[in-house]
C-alpha cells in the first residue's frame, strides 16, 4: 500500500527552523515503522537522521513520537498507526533536539546514572551465588526489563516542564534496585529520590506506562518507591 | 580539527566483551571505551537463552563434560586449550555477575537455575544437561544492564557515538606494533585521534552481509574490516552460524531456549522432524544440524505457508505458565511481527544468519596475532570480532555470552598488564590522514551509486549463495557479484553533505566493511572442500580431517586480492570422531 509519512525535519546546519516534510512510500501493513523510515532514507532521501540498531524493540534506540504518542518505531507497525493518513513523526519531547529524530540523550542518562543504579553490598562477598529465593527475584522483575529508550520521561508532563524532575525512567531505575534482596544501599538511594526534584514530583498522570513499550508498569513502580520512603520514616 | 586524546588502554565496542574488558581495565589503568552506540544499546542486549556454565546446581556436571561439547560442537575445529580455559572459567564468570547484581532465575534452594540448551550434554553425549544459566529469555540483556552499571559504578569513561575507522600501527625490527586509533565524532563529524599503548577490539559481529538475519542493522564488522585493511589475518571467516528458529521471512530470533524448554519442530505434514536427523536428542542437536534438516524439509516439499517456504515451532503444548515465565519476550515478537499466538497456534521459523565463528586470531589472552605465532604487541580482540578459536565450526548456544565474559575479561586484564609496563609509542605523522581522505572523497566525490541498493544486492546473493547450503557454483557466483558490487562501490556517493550525525555516510563507510568481509567469507568457503559444523558443501558432503582439519587464515595482499594459508588446530584431550547426536 501507498503510506504517506509526515516527518519534522531539523538541522541546524541548515536551518534554525524545523519544517514538517512528507513522503510517499510503498509499504506492507505488517512493515514497521522503522522500516518506511530506512525507506525514506535510503531511497529518498539520505540526509533524513534517526537513531536504530536492534529492529525489534530490545535496544532502545528509536523512541519517536508517532501520530502524538510515544513508541518505537521498530515495534509500531505500519497497520496499527492507521495509515490511510499521514503518519507524523516527530522526535521525542523534552529533550534537545540535534537533527531530525535525534535528541541529545545525555540529560536523560545523567537522570537514570544519579541514582545508584547498581547493586551495592558490604561485608565479604561469598564464595558461591548470594541465594534469593524466586519470589526475591519475581519482586522486581518487572522493573528489569528497561531499556532505556526514554518513552516514559519524555511523555511525562511534570518533566517537559521542569528541568529539573529525574523523570520516570530514573525512578524505574532506582525501584530495580531498592526491591532487590541482595542490596544494601536502598537508604542512600531513597534519600537521592527523596530530594525535591525526586520521586514527589509526580502527579501520577500515568502517560509513561502508557509509553513504555516494554509494558512496565512505571506508575505503579513509582508509587511502590513513594511508600517506600513514607514507611522508612 | 583533530583532537588528540592519550589513554593507556583504549576498548573498541560497549558490547558484552568491551565493558568486561573495561570493569579489569578500568580499574588499573587509564581506560577510554569507544563505541558507536551507546553501551545499552549493543547487540549484546539481544541475546535471549542463557550462558552456560557447569555450576551443577540442578544436576550432575562439570567443566570437563562442557568442554568435550564445545569441542564436538565445534566439529573438532575448536583450539582445545581455548575450550578448556573457558569452560573451566565459565563457573567464576557466572558467578561474578551474580555478584555483580545479574538477576538470575533461581531454584527452589535459592540458587541460580539452569535449563537445558543445544549441544550440551551429560557425560560426552548421553543426555542434555541443564547447564544455561539465565534471566528468563532476556539473558543478554541482563548481561549488558548489569555490565553497565558496573561501569557506571566504576567510573569507566566512555565516547559515545565514536566510529572507529582505522588502527594506528608503526613497524619495528620485531613487526607491526600498535599505537592507537582513529575515530569519527557522530555529533559533530570531527576526527579525534587516540594514542594508547593497548587496543582492544570489541566490535561484534558482521551478520549484515545478510539479508535473513537476527543481527542489528548495526553489526556491520567494523572491527574486522579494519584489522583486515591493515593487512592483519582473519580466521575461519567460511564458518557462519544460521540459527534454526528466526521469525519466517524477518529473522528475528526466536531463541533455542523454546526449545530447551520443551518446543518442538514441525514440518508440514506436523511431523516431529528432528527424530529423523538426531534420534538422541532431536531438537536440541547442534543449530547447524537443526538448520539444514528445516531448509532440507522445505527443499523436499515438506514447508508450510502459502509458499511452502518454512516449517514451525510449535509451544502449543507448553502450560501458559511456563511460557509467561520462561519465554515471555519472544512469545511476544511473534505476536508483535506475526500476528500469531503461540499459547494456541505454532510459529512460522527459518533460519537465520546468526554468528560469526570466524574474526580476528587471539590466543587465549585476548592478544591478536599477526600470522600463526606471532603476537601484535598491543592489539586485543574479544567476543564476536574475536576468534580464539572456542567455537570452532559451529558455535554452541550459550557459549558467547560465556567468551565475551571470558574472553572479555582476560582482554581486560592482559591489555592493562601490558600497558603498565611499556611508554606509550610516537604518532605516525598525520595519523588521521587515511580517515580524512576516505571521508572526503564519500561526502564529497558526485558519484552515481546508492548505498542501499549496492547492501541489498550484496546481502541478496549471500542469502542465496552462501547461506546454509553452498557448492562450488553458488559461492563462485556470490564471489563474481560481490566483485562487481566492489567496483560500483567506488563511484557511491552520500547525499548527505552535513557534518552533524551524518548517518549516510557512515552507512557508507559500513557497507564497505560488508563487502570486504564477504569476500573473505565467500573466498576461504570456496577452499574449503569439505563439510563442517555451519559450513556446508553440497559438492563435498563430508568433513575431511586428512586435508582440512585445520583453520583458515586469510591475508590481503597489498593489491587487494586474498590470500589464504592455514592453521593447525590446538588438540588436547579429544580425537576426532564423528559427531552423532
Ligand atoms: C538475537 C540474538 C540472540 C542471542 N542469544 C544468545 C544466547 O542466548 N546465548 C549466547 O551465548 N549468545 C547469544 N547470542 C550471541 C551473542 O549475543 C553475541 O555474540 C555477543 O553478545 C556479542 O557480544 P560482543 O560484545 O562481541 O558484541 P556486541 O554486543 O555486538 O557489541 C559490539 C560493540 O561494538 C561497538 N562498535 C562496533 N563497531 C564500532 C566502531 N566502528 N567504532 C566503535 N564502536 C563500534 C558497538 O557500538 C557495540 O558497543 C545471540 C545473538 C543474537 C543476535
Ligand atoms: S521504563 Fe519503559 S519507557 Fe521508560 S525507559 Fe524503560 S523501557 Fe523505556
Ligand atoms: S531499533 Fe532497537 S529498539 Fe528499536
Amino acid at each position: 500500500m501507498d503510506v504517506t509519512i509526515k516527518i519534522l525535519r531539523y538541522n541546524p546546519e541548515v536551518s534554525e527552523d524545523a519544517t514538517w516534510e512528507s513522503y510517499q512510500v510503498t509499504a506492507e501493513p505488517t512493515d514497521r515503522v522503522l522500516d518506511a523510515l530506512h525507506k525514506v532514507k535510503w531511497d529518498l532521501d539520505g540526509s533524513l537522521t534517526f537513531r536504530r540498531s536492534c529492529a525489534h524493540g530490545v535496544c532502545g534506540s528509536d523512541a519517536m513520537r508517532i501520530n502524538g504518542k510515544n513508541r518505537l518505531a521498530c515495534k509500531t507497525l505500519i497497520k496499527d498507526v492507521n495509515p490511510s493518513k499521514p503518519i507524523t513523526v516527530e522526535p521525542i519531547k523534552g529533550l534537545p533536539v540535534l537533527k531530525d529524530l535525534v535528541v541529545d540523550m545525555e540529560p536523560f542518562f545523567d537522570a537514570y546514572r544519579s541514582v545508584m543504579p547498581f547493586l551495592v553490598t558490604t561485608g565479604n562477598e561469598p564464595t558461591r551465588e548470594r541465594l534469593q529465593s524466586q519470589a526475591d527475584r519475581d519482586r522486581f522483575d518487572d522493573t528489569t526489563k528497561c531499556i532505556l529508550c526514554a518513552a516514559c520521561t519524555t511523555s511525562c508532563p511534570v518533566y517537559w516542564t521542569d528541568g529539573q524532575y529525574f523523570g520516570p525512567q530514573a525512578i524505574v531505575g532506582a525501584h530495580r534496585f531498592i526491591f532487590d534482596s541482595r542490596d544494601e544501599g536502598t537508604d542512600q538511594r531513597l534519600e537521592i529520590l527523596n530530594d525535591k526534584e525526586g520521586v514527589w514530583r509526580c502527579r501520577t498522570t500515568f502517560n509513561c506506562t502508557e509509553a513504555c513499550p516494554r509494558g512496565i508498569e512505571v506508575t505503579k513502580a513509582i508509587q511502590e518507591v513513594k511508600r517506600a520512603l513514607i514507611f522508612r520514616r | 580539527m583533530v583532537q588528540t586524546h592519550k589513554y593507556d588502554v583504549v576498548i573498541v565496542g560497549a558490547g558484552g566483551a568491551g565493558m568486561r574488558a573495561a570493569l579489569e581495565s578500568g580499574q588499573r589503568t587509564r581506560t577510554a571505551v569507544l563505541t558507536k552506540l551507546y553501551p545499552t544499546r549493543s547487540h549484546t542486549g539481544a541475546a535471549q537463552g542463557g550462558m552456560c556454565a557447569a555450576l551443577a546446581n540442578v544436576e550432575e556436571d562439570n567443566w570437563e563434560w562442557h568442554t568435550f561439547d564445545t569441542v564436538k560442537g565445534g566439529d573438532y575445529l575448536v583450539d582445545q586449550d581455548a575450550a578448556e580455559v573457558m569452560a573451566k572459567e565459565a563457573i567464576d564468570a557466572v558467578l561474578d555477575l551474580e555478584k555483580m547484581g545479574l538477576p538470575f532465575n533461581r531454584t527452589e534452594e535459592g540458587r541460580i537455575d539452569q535449563r537445558r540448551f543445544g549441544g550440551h550434554t551429560r557425560n560426552h553425549g548421553e543426555a542434555a544437561v541443564r547447564r544455561s544459566c539465565f534471566a528468563a529469555d532476556r539473558t543478554g540483556h541482563m548481561i549488558l544492564q548489569t555490565l553497565y552499571q558496573q561501569c557506571i559504578k566504576h567510573g569507566v569513561e566512555f565516547y559515545n557515538e565514536f566510529y572507529v575507522l582505522d588502527l594506528l600501527t608503526k613497524e619495528t625490527v620485531g613487526g607491526v606494533k600498535v599505537t592507537g586509533v582513529v575515530a569519527y565524532e557522530l555529533a559533530t563529524g570531527e576526527i579525534h585521534v587516540f594514542n594508547a599503548k593497548s587496543v582492544i577490539f570489541a566490535t561484534g559481529g558482521f551478520g549484515k552481509v545478510f539479508r535473513t538475519t537476527s543481527n542489528a542493522h548495526t553489526l556491520t564488522g567494523d572491527g574486522m574490516g579494519i584489522v583486515w585493511r591493515k593487512g592483519l589475518p582473519l580466521e575461519d571467516m567460511e564458518f557462519f552460524q544460521f540459527h534454526p528458529t528466526g521469525l519466517a521471512g524477518l529473522g528475528v530470533l526466536l531463541s533455542e531456549a523454546a526449545r530447551g524448554e520443551g518446543g518442538i519442530l514441525r514440518n508440514s505434514e506436523n511431523e516431529r522432524f528432528m527424530e529423523r536427523y538426531a534420534p538422541t536428542i532431536k531438537d536440541l542437536a547442534p543449530r547447524d544440524m537443526v538448520a539444514r534438516a528445516m531448509a532440507n524439509e522445505v527443499r523436499e516439499g515438506r514447508g508450510a505457508g502459502p509458499d511452502k517456504a518454512y516449517v514451525y515451532l510449535d509451544l502449543t503444548h507448553l502450560p501458559k505458565e511456563q511460557i509467561d515465565a520462561k519465554l515471555p519476550d519472544i512469545t511476544e515478537f511473534a505476536r508483535t511481527y506475526l500476528g500469531v499466538e503461540p499459547y494456541t497456534e505454532m510459529i512460522p521459523v527459518f533460519p537465520t544468519a546468526h554468528y560469526a565463528m570466524g574474526g580476528v586470531p587471539t590466543n587465549i589472552k585476548g592478544e591478536a596475532l599477526a600470522d600463526n605465532h606471532t603476537v601484535i604487541p598491543g592489539l586485543y580482540a574479544a567476543g564476536e570480532v574475536a576468534c580464539v578459536s572456542v567455537h570452532g565450526a559451529n558455535r554452541l548456544g550459550t557459549n558467547s555470552l560465556l567468551d565475551i565474559n571470558v574472553f572479555g575479561r582476560r582482554a581486560g586484564l592482559y591489555a592493562a598488564e601490558y600497558a603498565m609496563g611499556i611508554e606509550y609509542d610516537e604518532l605516525p605523522e598525520d595519523p588521521e590522514a587515511q580517515v580524512v581522505a576516505m571521508i572526503e572523497q564519500m561526502r564529497d566525490a558526485g558519484g552515481s551509486e546508492r548505498v542501499a541498493a549496492i547492501r541489498q544486492e550484496l546481502q541478496a546473493t549471500m542469502d542465496i549463495n552462501a547461506q546454509v547450503y553452498r557448492d562450488e557454483g553458488s559461492l563462485k557466483q556470490a564471489l563474481s557479484d560481490i566483485e562487481g558490487l566492489k567496483a560500483r562501490y567506488v563511484n557511491v556517493s552520500v547525499q548527505d553533505k552535513g557534518k552533524r550525525f551524518n548517518t549516510d555516510l557512515l552507512e557508507a563507510i559500513e557497507l564497505g566493511f560488508l563487502l570486504d568481509l564477504a569476500e573473505v567469507l565467500v573466498v576461504s568457503a570456496l577452499a574449503r572442500n569439505e563439510s563442517r559444523g555451519g559450513h556446508y558443501r553440497e559438492d563435498y558432503p563430508h568433513r575431511d580431517d586428512v586435508n582440512f582439519m585445520r583453520h583458515t587464515m586469510a591475508y590481503r595482499q597489498e593489491d587487494g586480492s586474498i590470500r589464504l594459508d592455514y592453521k593447525p588446530v590446538v588438540e588436547t584431550r579429544y580425537k576426532p570422531m564423528e559427531r552423532k547426536y
